[in-house]
Protein backbone atom coordinates (compact mmCIF):
# COMPACT_ATOMS: atom_id res chain seq x y z
CA UNK A 1 0.00 0.00 0.00
CA UNK A 2 2.42 2.22 0.68
CA UNK A 3 4.21 1.99 -2.90
CA UNK A 4 0.87 2.39 -4.30
CA UNK A 5 0.71 5.66 -2.15
CA UNK A 6 3.91 6.59 -3.47
CA UNK A 7 3.30 5.80 -7.19
CA UNK A 8 0.08 8.07 -6.86
CA UNK A 9 1.96 11.08 -4.73
CA UNK A 10 4.46 11.19 -7.77
CA UNK A 11 1.84 11.06 -10.32
CA UNK A 12 -0.47 13.27 -8.81
CA UNK A 13 2.69 16.08 -8.78
CA UNK A 14 3.70 15.06 -12.53
CA UNK A 15 -0.40 15.86 -12.94
CA UNK A 16 0.72 19.35 -10.90
CA UNK A 17 3.42 20.01 -13.11
CA UNK A 18 1.51 19.50 -16.28
CA UNK A 19 -0.92 22.29 -14.87
CA UNK A 20 1.48 24.40 -14.37
CA UNK A 21 2.96 24.17 -17.43
CA UNK A 22 1.04 27.09 -19.26
CA UNK A 23 1.40 29.72 -16.79
CA UNK A 24 5.12 29.90 -17.23
CA UNK A 25 4.84 29.41 -20.87
CA UNK A 26 4.57 33.39 -21.87
CA UNK A 27 5.67 34.52 -24.63
CA UNK A 28 5.64 32.29 -27.25
CA UNK A 29 4.19 31.60 -30.66
CA UNK A 30 3.18 28.68 -32.71
CA UNK A 31 4.41 28.84 -36.25
CA UNK A 32 2.62 26.16 -38.87
CA UNK A 33 5.40 25.76 -41.10
CA UNK A 34 6.33 23.08 -43.44
CA UNK A 35 8.20 20.07 -43.35
CA UNK A 36 11.11 21.44 -45.85
CA UNK A 37 11.91 23.61 -43.24
CA UNK A 38 11.86 21.56 -40.47
CA UNK A 39 13.50 18.49 -42.25
CA UNK A 40 16.41 21.23 -43.45
CA UNK A 41 16.98 21.87 -40.05
CA UNK A 42 16.58 25.55 -40.81
CA UNK A 43 14.47 26.09 -37.71
CA UNK A 44 17.29 24.70 -35.58
CA UNK A 45 19.35 27.43 -36.96
CA UNK A 46 17.49 30.16 -36.91
CA UNK A 47 15.00 30.36 -34.03
CA UNK A 48 17.80 30.44 -31.52
CA UNK A 49 19.05 33.76 -32.93
CA UNK A 50 15.84 35.05 -32.48
CA UNK A 51 15.03 33.98 -29.02
CA UNK A 52 18.06 35.24 -28.04
CA UNK A 53 17.31 38.92 -29.48
CA UNK A 54 13.35 38.64 -28.54
CA UNK A 55 12.78 36.32 -25.60
CA UNK A 56 9.74 35.06 -27.46
CA UNK A 57 9.51 31.31 -27.83
CA UNK A 58 9.03 29.97 -31.43
CA UNK A 59 7.09 26.64 -31.31
CA UNK A 60 7.21 24.80 -34.94
CA UNK A 61 4.58 22.22 -35.72
CA UNK A 62 5.75 21.27 -39.39
CA UNK A 63 2.99 20.23 -41.83
CA UNK A 64 2.96 20.07 -45.44
CA UNK A 65 1.54 23.92 -46.78
CA UNK A 66 -2.16 22.61 -47.26
CA UNK A 67 -2.15 21.33 -43.67
CA UNK A 68 -0.27 24.15 -42.27
CA UNK A 69 -2.52 26.63 -43.77
CA UNK A 70 -5.64 24.91 -42.22
CA UNK A 71 -3.81 24.38 -38.64
CA UNK A 72 -3.64 28.41 -39.79
CA UNK A 73 -7.45 28.52 -40.44
CA UNK A 74 -8.46 27.13 -37.70
CA UNK A 75 -6.65 29.44 -35.48
CA UNK A 76 -4.41 26.72 -34.24
CA UNK A 77 -1.24 28.59 -34.78
CA UNK A 78 -0.06 32.09 -34.78
CA UNK A 79 1.75 32.79 -38.09
CA UNK A 80 2.37 30.12 -41.43
CA UNK A 81 5.65 30.00 -42.79
CA UNK A 82 4.79 28.25 -46.17
CA UNK A 83 5.45 27.62 -49.82
CA UNK A 84 2.29 27.57 -52.36
CA UNK A 85 2.11 31.42 -53.32
CA UNK A 86 -1.33 30.64 -55.13
CA UNK A 87 -2.88 28.73 -51.91
CA UNK A 88 -1.21 32.01 -49.49
CA UNK A 89 -3.00 34.52 -51.67
CA UNK A 90 -5.96 33.02 -51.38
CA UNK A 91 -5.63 32.53 -47.45
CA UNK A 92 -4.79 36.12 -47.44
CA UNK A 93 -7.62 37.13 -49.85
CA UNK A 94 -9.89 35.08 -47.39
CA UNK A 95 -9.48 37.10 -44.51
CA UNK A 96 -7.89 34.26 -42.36
CA UNK A 97 -4.19 35.95 -43.24
CA UNK A 98 -3.64 39.50 -42.23
CA UNK A 99 -0.25 40.31 -45.01
CA UNK A 100 1.88 37.86 -46.69
CA UNK A 101 5.46 38.73 -47.05
CA UNK A 102 8.42 37.42 -48.78
CA UNK A 103 10.76 35.51 -47.00
CA UNK A 104 13.29 33.51 -48.95
CA UNK A 105 13.20 30.84 -52.03
CA UNK A 106 15.00 27.33 -52.68
CA UNK A 107 14.19 25.91 -55.59
CA UNK A 108 12.89 22.19 -56.74
CA UNK A 109 14.87 19.65 -58.38
CA UNK A 110 14.10 16.20 -59.90
CA UNK A 111 16.11 13.63 -58.91
CA UNK A 112 16.13 9.76 -60.01
CA UNK A 113 18.10 6.77 -60.29
CA UNK A 114 21.78 7.63 -61.77
CA UNK A 115 21.04 5.39 -64.66
CA UNK A 116 18.43 7.89 -65.74
CA UNK A 117 15.77 5.63 -67.68
CA UNK A 118 13.63 8.08 -69.06
CA UNK A 119 16.60 10.11 -70.14
CA UNK A 120 16.17 13.48 -68.05
CA UNK A 121 19.66 14.72 -68.44
CA UNK A 122 18.86 15.17 -71.89
CA UNK A 123 15.50 17.47 -70.84
CA UNK A 124 15.22 21.05 -72.19
CA UNK A 125 13.42 22.62 -69.24
CA UNK A 126 11.09 21.09 -66.23
CA UNK A 127 8.04 20.31 -68.68
CA UNK A 128 9.85 18.34 -71.04
CA UNK A 129 11.66 16.35 -68.29
CA UNK A 130 8.22 15.26 -66.63
CA UNK A 131 6.58 14.70 -69.71
CA UNK A 132 9.78 12.18 -70.57
CA UNK A 133 8.91 10.22 -67.32
CA UNK A 134 5.14 9.77 -68.44
CA UNK A 135 6.52 8.85 -71.78
CA UNK A 136 8.60 6.00 -70.00
CA UNK A 137 6.35 5.30 -67.95
CA UNK A 138 9.49 5.41 -65.34
CA UNK A 139 8.26 5.60 -61.99
CA UNK A 140 7.95 9.14 -59.85
CA UNK A 141 7.21 9.09 -56.41
CA UNK A 142 4.73 12.04 -55.23
CA UNK A 143 4.09 13.33 -52.04
CA UNK A 144 0.34 13.36 -53.12
CA UNK A 145 -0.47 15.47 -49.75
CA UNK A 146 -1.26 18.80 -51.24
CA UNK A 147 1.98 19.77 -49.82
CA UNK A 148 4.12 22.91 -51.36
CA UNK A 149 5.78 20.05 -53.62
CA UNK A 150 2.90 18.57 -54.35
CA UNK A 151 1.21 21.65 -55.84
CA UNK A 152 4.55 22.97 -57.79
CA UNK A 153 4.66 19.37 -59.04
CA UNK A 154 1.12 19.60 -60.34
CA UNK A 155 1.34 22.28 -61.84
CA UNK A 156 4.77 20.98 -63.41
CA UNK A 157 2.20 17.84 -65.01
CA UNK A 158 -0.12 19.73 -66.21
CA UNK A 159 2.67 22.26 -68.10
CA UNK A 160 3.62 18.90 -69.74
CA UNK A 161 0.33 17.95 -70.58
CA UNK A 162 0.53 14.60 -68.66
CA UNK A 163 -1.94 12.64 -66.99
CA UNK A 164 -0.97 10.89 -63.87
CA UNK A 165 -2.45 8.18 -64.19
CA UNK A 166 -0.59 4.12 -63.86
CA UNK A 167 1.32 1.76 -62.53
CA UNK A 168 4.01 3.72 -62.42
CA UNK A 169 2.82 6.99 -60.77
CA UNK A 170 3.14 6.30 -56.80
CA UNK A 171 1.33 8.69 -54.92
CA UNK A 172 2.61 8.30 -51.41
CA UNK A 173 0.67 10.66 -49.35
CA UNK A 174 3.67 11.52 -47.61
CA UNK A 175 6.10 14.30 -46.25
CA UNK A 176 9.20 14.94 -48.44
CA UNK A 177 11.91 13.23 -46.42
CA UNK A 178 9.51 9.59 -46.41
CA UNK A 179 8.59 10.34 -49.84
CA UNK A 180 12.80 10.39 -50.72
CA UNK A 181 12.52 7.01 -48.65
CA UNK A 182 10.22 5.37 -51.12
CA UNK A 183 11.96 6.56 -54.25
CA UNK A 184 15.23 5.65 -53.20
CA UNK A 185 13.74 2.29 -52.88
CA UNK A 186 11.85 2.20 -55.99
CA UNK A 187 13.93 3.40 -57.09
CA UNK A 188 11.64 6.00 -58.63
CA UNK A 189 12.23 9.85 -59.99
CA UNK A 190 10.93 12.24 -57.56
CA UNK A 191 10.51 16.22 -57.05
CA UNK A 192 12.32 17.77 -53.78
CA UNK A 193 13.16 20.88 -52.43
CA UNK A 194 16.59 21.61 -52.55
CA UNK A 195 17.28 21.71 -49.21
CA UNK A 196 15.42 18.76 -48.04
CA UNK A 197 17.43 16.94 -50.59
CA UNK A 198 20.44 18.01 -49.49
CA UNK A 199 20.44 17.16 -46.05
CA UNK A 200 18.60 13.64 -46.81
CA UNK A 201 21.26 10.47 -46.14
CA UNK A 202 19.47 7.76 -47.04
CA UNK A 203 19.82 8.87 -50.86
CA UNK A 204 20.60 4.77 -52.00
CA UNK A 205 20.65 5.24 -56.13
CA UNK A 206 19.26 8.74 -56.55
CA UNK A 207 20.83 11.63 -58.04
CA UNK A 208 19.82 15.07 -58.89
CA UNK A 209 18.83 14.20 -62.89
CA UNK A 210 17.47 17.59 -63.62
CA UNK A 211 17.68 21.09 -62.18
CA UNK A 212 17.89 24.84 -63.45
CA UNK A 213 14.86 25.81 -64.81
CA UNK A 214 13.33 28.83 -63.29
CA UNK A 215 9.64 27.22 -63.03
CA UNK A 216 11.28 25.34 -60.24
CA UNK A 217 11.95 28.73 -58.34
CA UNK A 218 10.57 27.72 -54.93
CA UNK A 219 9.22 30.80 -53.10
CA UNK A 220 8.55 31.30 -49.11
CA UNK A 221 5.88 33.38 -47.31
CA UNK A 222 5.19 34.28 -44.16
CA UNK A 223 1.59 35.13 -43.35
CA UNK A 224 0.48 36.53 -39.54
CA UNK A 225 -2.89 34.56 -38.74
CA UNK A 226 -5.91 37.33 -38.69
CA UNK A 227 -6.85 38.49 -34.90
CA UNK A 228 -9.91 39.96 -36.76
CA UNK A 229 -11.19 35.79 -37.33
CA UNK A 230 -8.82 34.29 -34.28
CA UNK A 231 -8.81 36.86 -31.57
CA UNK A 232 -6.28 34.86 -29.35
CA UNK A 233 -4.19 34.91 -32.00
CA UNK A 234 -0.77 36.50 -30.36
CA UNK A 235 -0.28 39.33 -33.02
CA UNK A 236 2.50 41.42 -31.40
CA UNK A 237 4.44 38.40 -30.85
CA UNK A 238 3.93 37.00 -33.98
CA UNK A 239 4.91 39.86 -36.01
CA UNK A 240 7.60 40.53 -33.90
CA UNK A 241 8.84 37.00 -35.95
CA UNK A 242 7.96 38.34 -39.01
CA UNK A 243 9.39 41.63 -38.57
CA UNK A 244 12.84 40.17 -37.42
CA UNK A 245 12.23 37.38 -40.34
CA UNK A 246 12.20 39.78 -43.00
CA UNK A 247 14.79 42.21 -41.23
CA UNK A 248 18.22 41.82 -42.00
CA UNK A 249 19.37 40.55 -38.60
CA UNK A 250 16.75 37.80 -39.90
CA UNK A 251 17.96 37.49 -43.59
CA UNK A 252 21.52 37.36 -42.35
CA UNK A 253 20.50 34.26 -40.70
CA UNK A 254 18.40 32.74 -42.90
CA UNK A 255 21.77 33.26 -45.64
CA UNK A 256 24.13 31.76 -43.17
CA UNK A 257 22.51 28.59 -43.06
CA UNK A 258 24.58 26.06 -44.75
CA UNK A 259 24.62 21.81 -45.08
CA UNK A 260 27.76 20.73 -46.31
CA UNK A 261 29.07 24.13 -47.29
CA UNK A 262 26.15 24.84 -49.66
CA UNK A 263 23.49 27.44 -48.50
CA UNK A 264 20.22 26.27 -48.48
CA UNK A 265 17.73 29.00 -48.68
CA UNK A 266 18.06 32.50 -50.74
CA UNK A 267 16.86 35.26 -48.59
CA UNK A 268 14.01 37.89 -50.79
CA UNK A 269 12.31 40.03 -48.20
CA UNK A 270 11.57 43.17 -49.84
CA UNK A 271 14.52 46.22 -48.89
CA UNK A 272 13.16 48.25 -47.19
CA UNK B 1 29.23 5.70 -34.75
CA UNK B 2 29.01 2.81 -36.98
CA UNK B 3 25.88 1.10 -36.00
CA UNK B 4 23.13 2.23 -34.24
CA UNK B 5 23.64 0.54 -31.73
CA UNK B 6 26.77 2.47 -31.39
CA UNK B 7 24.63 5.18 -31.37
CA UNK B 8 22.37 4.56 -29.07
CA UNK B 9 24.78 4.15 -26.78
CA UNK B 10 26.70 7.08 -27.08
CA UNK B 11 23.07 9.23 -27.17
CA UNK B 12 22.75 7.85 -23.60
CA UNK B 13 26.70 8.07 -22.85
CA UNK B 14 26.40 11.95 -23.92
CA UNK B 15 23.60 12.67 -21.53
CA UNK B 16 22.17 15.25 -24.48
CA UNK B 17 19.92 17.16 -22.99
CA UNK B 18 17.53 17.12 -26.14
CA UNK B 19 17.71 13.53 -25.80
CA UNK B 20 17.07 13.51 -21.93
CA UNK B 21 14.04 15.94 -22.29
CA UNK B 22 12.43 13.91 -25.14
CA UNK B 23 12.36 10.72 -22.65
CA UNK B 24 11.48 12.91 -19.76
CA UNK B 25 8.38 13.64 -21.90
CA UNK B 26 7.57 10.39 -23.17
CA UNK B 27 7.35 8.64 -19.99
CA UNK B 28 5.59 11.84 -18.46
CA UNK B 29 2.78 11.75 -20.88
CA UNK B 30 2.36 8.12 -21.15
CA UNK B 31 2.82 7.09 -17.49
CA UNK B 32 0.14 9.75 -16.82
CA UNK B 33 -2.03 8.84 -18.95
CA UNK B 34 -1.65 5.25 -17.70
CA UNK B 35 -2.65 6.74 -14.13
CA UNK B 36 -5.92 8.43 -15.24
CA UNK B 37 -7.06 5.16 -17.35
CA UNK B 38 -6.29 3.11 -14.49
CA UNK B 39 -8.10 5.49 -12.02
CA UNK B 40 -11.37 5.58 -14.15
CA UNK B 41 -10.79 2.63 -15.69
CA UNK B 42 -10.59 0.35 -12.88
CA UNK B 43 -13.56 0.79 -11.14
CA UNK B 44 -15.48 1.24 -14.14
CA UNK B 45 -14.55 -2.05 -15.83
CA UNK B 46 -15.23 -3.34 -12.04
CA UNK B 47 -18.95 -2.14 -12.06
CA UNK B 48 -19.39 -3.46 -15.60
CA UNK B 49 -18.56 -6.68 -14.35
CA UNK B 50 -20.68 -6.93 -11.55
CA UNK B 51 -23.79 -4.49 -12.16
CA UNK B 52 -26.36 -5.90 -14.38
CA UNK B 53 -28.35 -3.40 -16.73
CA UNK B 54 -30.23 -3.74 -19.75
CA UNK B 55 -27.82 -3.23 -22.67
CA UNK B 56 -24.74 -4.40 -21.17
CA UNK B 57 -23.72 -6.52 -23.52
CA UNK B 58 -23.36 -3.66 -26.31
CA UNK B 59 -21.52 -1.86 -23.96
CA UNK B 60 -19.18 -4.37 -23.15
CA UNK B 61 -18.12 -5.36 -27.10
CA UNK B 62 -18.20 -1.71 -27.58
CA UNK B 63 -15.27 -0.97 -24.81
CA UNK B 64 -13.73 -4.59 -26.52
CA UNK B 65 -14.01 -3.02 -29.67
CA UNK B 66 -12.64 0.35 -29.05
CA UNK B 67 -9.14 -1.41 -28.04
CA UNK B 68 -8.48 -1.56 -31.45
CA UNK B 69 -9.14 1.98 -32.31
CA UNK B 70 -6.76 3.51 -34.59
CA UNK B 71 -4.35 5.77 -32.85
CA UNK B 72 -4.89 8.31 -35.33
CA UNK B 73 -8.27 8.33 -35.07
CA UNK B 74 -7.97 8.73 -31.34
CA UNK B 75 -5.91 11.70 -32.35
CA UNK B 76 -8.12 13.12 -34.79
CA UNK B 77 -11.07 13.33 -32.13
CA UNK B 78 -8.84 15.22 -29.73
CA UNK B 79 -7.55 17.79 -32.19
CA UNK B 80 -10.90 18.99 -33.17
CA UNK B 81 -12.21 18.99 -29.95
CA UNK B 82 -8.92 21.35 -28.86
CA UNK B 83 -8.52 22.87 -31.93
CA UNK B 84 -9.14 26.80 -31.81
CA UNK B 85 -12.05 26.37 -34.00
CA UNK B 86 -13.66 23.06 -31.86
CA UNK B 87 -15.66 22.82 -28.81
CA UNK B 88 -12.98 22.94 -26.26
CA UNK B 89 -10.50 25.18 -28.43
CA UNK B 90 -10.78 28.52 -25.71
CA UNK B 91 -8.83 25.70 -23.13
CA UNK B 92 -5.78 26.14 -25.39
CA UNK B 93 -4.67 22.67 -25.26
CA UNK B 94 -3.91 21.50 -28.54
CA UNK B 95 -0.29 20.92 -29.30
CA UNK B 96 0.67 20.58 -25.53
CA UNK B 97 2.09 17.84 -23.61
CA UNK B 98 -1.63 17.77 -21.82
CA UNK B 99 -3.44 17.39 -25.35
CA UNK B 100 -1.10 14.39 -26.09
CA UNK B 101 -2.40 12.88 -22.69
CA UNK B 102 -6.06 13.11 -22.91
CA UNK B 103 -5.14 11.26 -26.45
CA UNK B 104 -3.05 8.41 -25.22
CA UNK B 105 -5.67 7.81 -21.87
CA UNK B 106 -8.50 7.56 -25.11
CA UNK B 107 -6.59 4.80 -26.27
CA UNK B 108 -5.62 2.72 -23.13
CA UNK B 109 -9.03 3.21 -21.42
CA UNK B 110 -10.78 0.82 -23.36
CA UNK B 111 -7.83 -1.82 -22.50
CA UNK B 112 -8.04 -1.33 -18.95
CA UNK B 113 -11.84 -1.41 -18.80
CA UNK B 114 -12.66 -4.69 -20.93
CA UNK B 115 -9.60 -6.19 -18.90
CA UNK B 116 -10.67 -5.13 -15.87
CA UNK B 117 -14.10 -6.66 -16.56
CA UNK B 118 -13.09 -9.65 -17.53
CA UNK B 119 -10.81 -10.29 -14.25
CA UNK B 120 -13.69 -9.27 -12.28
CA UNK B 121 -15.92 -11.37 -13.69
CA UNK B 122 -14.10 -14.10 -13.45
CA UNK B 123 -13.31 -13.75 -9.47
CA UNK B 124 -16.76 -12.85 -9.34
CA UNK B 125 -18.39 -16.15 -10.24
CA UNK B 126 -15.62 -17.91 -8.41
CA UNK B 127 -16.05 -16.24 -5.10
CA UNK B 128 -19.77 -14.94 -5.25
CA UNK B 129 -20.87 -17.43 -2.38
CA UNK B 130 -18.27 -16.81 -0.09
CA UNK B 131 -18.30 -13.05 -0.56
CA UNK B 132 -22.03 -13.00 -0.04
CA UNK B 133 -22.01 -15.11 2.93
CA UNK B 134 -18.94 -12.87 4.36
CA UNK B 135 -22.40 -9.62 4.04
CA UNK B 136 -20.26 -7.73 1.17
CA UNK B 137 -22.56 -6.21 -1.40
CA UNK B 138 -21.75 -6.26 -4.94
CA UNK B 139 -21.01 -2.67 -4.32
CA UNK B 140 -18.19 -3.67 -0.91
CA UNK B 141 -16.48 -6.91 -3.34
CA UNK B 142 -15.14 -4.75 -5.94
CA UNK B 143 -12.14 -3.41 -3.64
CA UNK B 144 -11.71 -7.27 -3.04
CA UNK B 145 -12.32 -8.31 -6.01
CA UNK B 146 -9.26 -5.84 -7.79
CA UNK B 147 -6.46 -6.70 -5.06
CA UNK B 148 -7.26 -10.32 -5.97
CA UNK B 149 -6.95 -10.09 -9.48
CA UNK B 150 -3.97 -7.38 -9.39
CA UNK B 151 -1.48 -9.66 -10.86
CA UNK B 152 -3.83 -10.40 -14.39
CA UNK B 153 -4.66 -6.40 -14.02
CA UNK B 154 -1.27 -5.77 -14.11
CA UNK B 155 -0.88 -7.47 -17.47
CA UNK B 156 -3.92 -5.19 -18.46
CA UNK B 157 -2.05 -1.86 -17.80
CA UNK B 158 1.36 -2.61 -19.39
CA UNK B 159 -0.50 -3.28 -22.52
CA UNK B 160 -1.76 -0.48 -21.97
CA UNK B 161 1.14 1.69 -20.96
CA UNK B 162 3.17 -0.42 -24.65
CA UNK B 163 -0.48 1.16 -26.62
CA UNK B 164 0.68 4.37 -25.53
CA UNK B 165 3.90 4.52 -25.36
CA UNK B 166 4.36 2.96 -29.32
CA UNK B 167 2.11 4.79 -30.98
CA UNK B 168 3.15 8.02 -32.80
CA UNK B 169 -0.06 8.90 -34.70
CA UNK B 170 -1.97 10.38 -31.68
CA UNK B 171 0.52 12.47 -30.53
CA UNK B 172 1.92 13.80 -33.81
CA UNK B 173 -1.65 14.84 -34.44
CA UNK B 174 -2.32 16.38 -31.18
CA UNK B 175 1.05 17.21 -30.38
CA UNK B 176 2.57 18.72 -33.51
CA UNK B 177 6.11 17.54 -32.48
CA UNK B 178 7.64 20.47 -31.66
CA UNK B 179 11.08 20.75 -30.77
CA UNK B 180 11.68 20.89 -26.67
CA UNK B 181 7.69 21.14 -26.10
CA UNK B 182 5.80 18.19 -27.01
CA UNK B 183 8.42 16.08 -29.29
CA UNK B 184 8.08 12.22 -28.11
CA UNK B 185 10.57 9.27 -28.65
CA UNK B 186 8.21 7.99 -31.67
CA UNK B 187 7.92 11.73 -33.19
CA UNK B 188 11.45 12.36 -33.20
CA UNK B 189 11.93 8.44 -34.80
CA UNK B 190 9.08 9.73 -37.44
CA UNK B 191 11.26 12.91 -38.15
CA UNK B 192 14.51 11.26 -38.15
CA UNK B 193 13.48 8.83 -40.42
CA UNK B 194 11.72 11.87 -42.82
CA UNK B 195 15.31 13.34 -42.62
CA UNK B 196 16.99 10.35 -43.83
CA UNK B 197 19.21 9.73 -40.85
CA UNK B 198 17.68 6.34 -40.71
CA UNK B 199 21.01 5.56 -38.10
CA UNK B 200 19.60 7.94 -35.65
CA UNK B 201 15.59 6.62 -35.82
CA UNK B 202 16.84 3.16 -35.16
CA UNK B 203 19.29 3.95 -32.43
CA UNK B 204 16.17 6.22 -30.44
CA UNK B 205 14.36 3.15 -31.25
CA UNK B 206 16.54 1.04 -29.19
CA UNK B 207 16.72 3.37 -26.64
CA UNK B 208 12.67 3.14 -26.30
CA UNK B 209 12.71 -0.44 -26.48
CA UNK B 210 15.40 -0.76 -24.10
CA UNK B 211 13.08 1.39 -21.56
CA UNK B 212 10.05 -0.58 -22.04
CA UNK B 213 11.83 -3.58 -21.69
CA UNK B 214 12.97 -1.92 -18.26
CA UNK B 215 9.65 -0.91 -17.09
CA UNK B 216 8.06 -4.93 -17.81
CA UNK B 217 11.35 -6.04 -16.24
CA UNK B 218 10.09 -4.15 -12.71
CA UNK B 219 6.32 -4.98 -13.42
CA UNK B 220 7.18 -8.86 -13.76
CA UNK B 221 9.58 -9.01 -10.69
CA UNK B 222 6.98 -7.18 -8.76
CA UNK B 223 4.27 -9.55 -9.56
CA UNK B 224 6.43 -12.19 -8.95
CA UNK B 225 7.36 -11.00 -5.79
CA UNK B 226 3.30 -10.81 -4.59
CA UNK B 227 2.60 -14.29 -5.92
CA UNK B 228 5.61 -15.68 -3.48
CA UNK B 229 4.76 -13.26 -0.72
CA UNK B 230 1.11 -14.10 -1.11
CA UNK B 231 1.09 -17.82 -2.35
Amino acid sequence: MIHARRFILSAASSLALIAAAPATAQGFITVASTTSTENSGLFEHILPIFQEETGIEVRVVSQGTGQALETGRRGDADVVFVHARAQEEAFVAEGYGVQRFDVMYNDFVIVGPNDDPAGLRDAADAAAAMAAIAGAEASFASRGDDSGTHVAEMNLWAAAGVETAGTWYLSTGSGMGATLNTAAQVPAYALTDRGTWLSFENRGDLEIVFEGDPVLFNPYGIILVNPERHAHVKAEQGQAFIDWIISDDGQTAIASFTVGSEQLFFPSAASE
Amino acid sequence: MDGPFATAFSLIASGDPALMQIIGLSLRVTLTAVLIACAVGLPLGAALALARFPGRGAVIVVFNALMGLPPVVAGLIVYLMLSRSGPLGSLALLFTPTAMIIAQTLLILPIVISLTRSVVEDLWAEYREQLLSLGAGRLRAVPTLLWDGRVSLLTGVLAGFGRASAEVGAVLIVGGNIAGHTRTMTTAITLETARGQLGLAVALGIILLTLTLTLNAVAWGAGQWARGRLG
